[in-house]
């Protein structure tokens, strides 16, 4: 395994990672083993896609048409997003 | 000046019992373990799981002692969970069976983490001081990965064992964990008895740090490695609990509510009972959190000390046990007067053998 993602690969968020909205300090969270992790717009945006079912090329897709903005740029972020996740067990591509 | 509102806490750990059926020589509970009938009840556990949702805690460990001891676990897992908390059982294994885990995987139990004593039974079971120990502990390890639970393995590394992290690394991946905590016994409480017996040398400190780093970069996106280093072969003090009751809240199995499991060595602080005071007005305005809240009440060296936004003078707990005074600098900072007589007395101990010294409850 490797914090590889090509983009016919299916991300998932692993059992036991969950997004949570804090209402006591007013922010989303991703929450993990030992870890909270704030979740800005772009991440919460990218994770909402991520299905387990979608290749990232179909989430890549999807937020291209959705936020009107150019694919290779969208691909990019996303792509250093994910894999920061994959390298923090939390995402797996399968 | 009155001092800013402390941020709200962010994880509890739950001391549900100081009942164990392990006896390990380095046991982070306090020399003067809580009987059976000075537990808190369910229905008192389970009020303070609401509290600590509703004030913004994050994450509850369900530890102990082993907090399988208690038959009420898994109500209490199911009502954290209802409230909105991440819940994580910290387990020796002992205690849990295939039922209680499916009964775990019902209540919504997000997160298994499972001690380590040794890498085989001969090594484990010793330490644990509890024959079967280690059988036991990878038929529940295999268990856990077939109901799936992500899991944590937490290996406590001393002298007696750190020649072999490239087997506990690898029991790690045999058992699927996604992270692996390689923590070096923090001499407090029942390991402060064992100094002789588990200090490691300054040479392994060093070597389980390239070991580390070497199965990090090998094992990106597989296994996660966080490491707890050794501390008293260091130059300055671990940013001990993120600065004094900044993150996280404990709580005793008697309700005694605390910033960290070791606190209680601070004789001259008095700390509330979760059953008798809302835990709010405990975490912002009781004397005992506040006393090492801020920097107005670090002495020098830590006082004019660039560093202190970042280590916060390191452990109250140990420049109370070696300094005699929980406002002084932790005394594993090189800056610390006591700092050269700590390296000394560490690597003496590394350099010594004794006896494990096992924990036992009172009579």
């Amino acid at each position: 395994m490797s914090v590889e993602l090509k983009d016919g690969d299916r991300p998932v968020i692993l059992r036991g990672v969950r997004t949570h909205f804090d209402k006591v300090r007013n922010v989303w969270l991703l929450l993990a083993p030992e870890r909270a992790l704030k979740l800005d717009d772009v991440g919460r945006a990218i994770l909402d896609e991520v299905d387990g079912m979608r290749t990232f090329g179909e989430i890549t897709a999807i937020l291209a048409e959705k936020y009107d903005a150019p694919l290779d740029r969208i691909s990019g972020d996303a792509r250093t997003y994910l894999s920061g996740l994959m390298a923090r067990r939390m995402v797996e591509a399968r | 000046m009155s001092a800013p509102r402390p941020n709200p806490p962010m994880a509890m750990l739950a001391e549900l019992t100081h009942r164990c059926p392990l006896a390990c020589p380095y046991c982070s509970n306090p020399l003067e373990l809580e009987r059976k009938e000075r537990e808190l009840t369910t229905d008192e556990w389970k009020d303070i799981f609401s509290q600590a949702a509703e004030m913004g805690v994050l994450h509850v460990h369900f530890s102990g002692g082993e907090p399988a001891s208690r038959r009420d676990l898994e109500e209490m897992v199911a009502h954290a969970r209802d409230v909105g908390l991440y819940t994580n059982l910290i387990t020796s294994g002992i205690g849990l069976n295939k039922r209680r885990l499916d009964a775990l995987n019902e209540c919504g139990l997000d997160h298994v983490q499972l001690s380590l004593q040794g890498v085989d039974s001969e090594m484990a079971d010793w330490v644990g001081g509890y024959k079967g120990g280690f059988d036991r502990k990878m038929q529940v390890a295999e268990w856990i990965g077939e109901i799936g639970f992500p899991l944590t393995l937490n290996a406590v590394m001393h002298k007696k064992n750190f020649d072999r992290l490239d087997e506990t690394i690898a029991i790690a991946l045999d058992m699927g964990a996604r992270r692996l905590e390689v923590a070096t016994v923090q001499f407090h409480g029942w390991a402060a008895k064992n100094r002789a017996a588990l200090m490691p040398t300054r040479e392994q400190a060093k070597q389980a740090r390239l070991t580390v780093n070497e199965a990090r970069k090998r094992l990106e996106g597989v296994l996660v490695i966080d490491y707890v280093p050794a501390d008293h072969h260091s130059d300055y003090p671990k940013p001990c609990m993120g600065g004094w009751a900044s993150t996280g809240i404990n709580i005793a199995p008697d309700g005694a509510v605390l910033p960290c499991h070791a606190a209680h060595t601070i004789k001259s602080l008095k700390f509330d009972k979760a059953h008798e005071k809302p835990l709010k007005e405990i975490w912002y305005d009781s004397d005992a959190f506040n006393a090492f809240r801020g920097f107005e009440w670090m002495q020098e060296p830590c006082r004019s000390c660039e560093l202190k936004t970042k280590d916060f003078g390191g452990c109250r707990c140990q420049a109370m046990a070696i300094a005699g005074d929980a406002a002084a600098t932790d005394p594993v900072c090189i800056k610390s007067p006591l700092h050269d007589e700590l390296v000394r007395q560490a690597e003496a101990d590394s350099e010594a053998d004794a006896d494990l010294v096992y924990r036992v409850m009172p009579t």
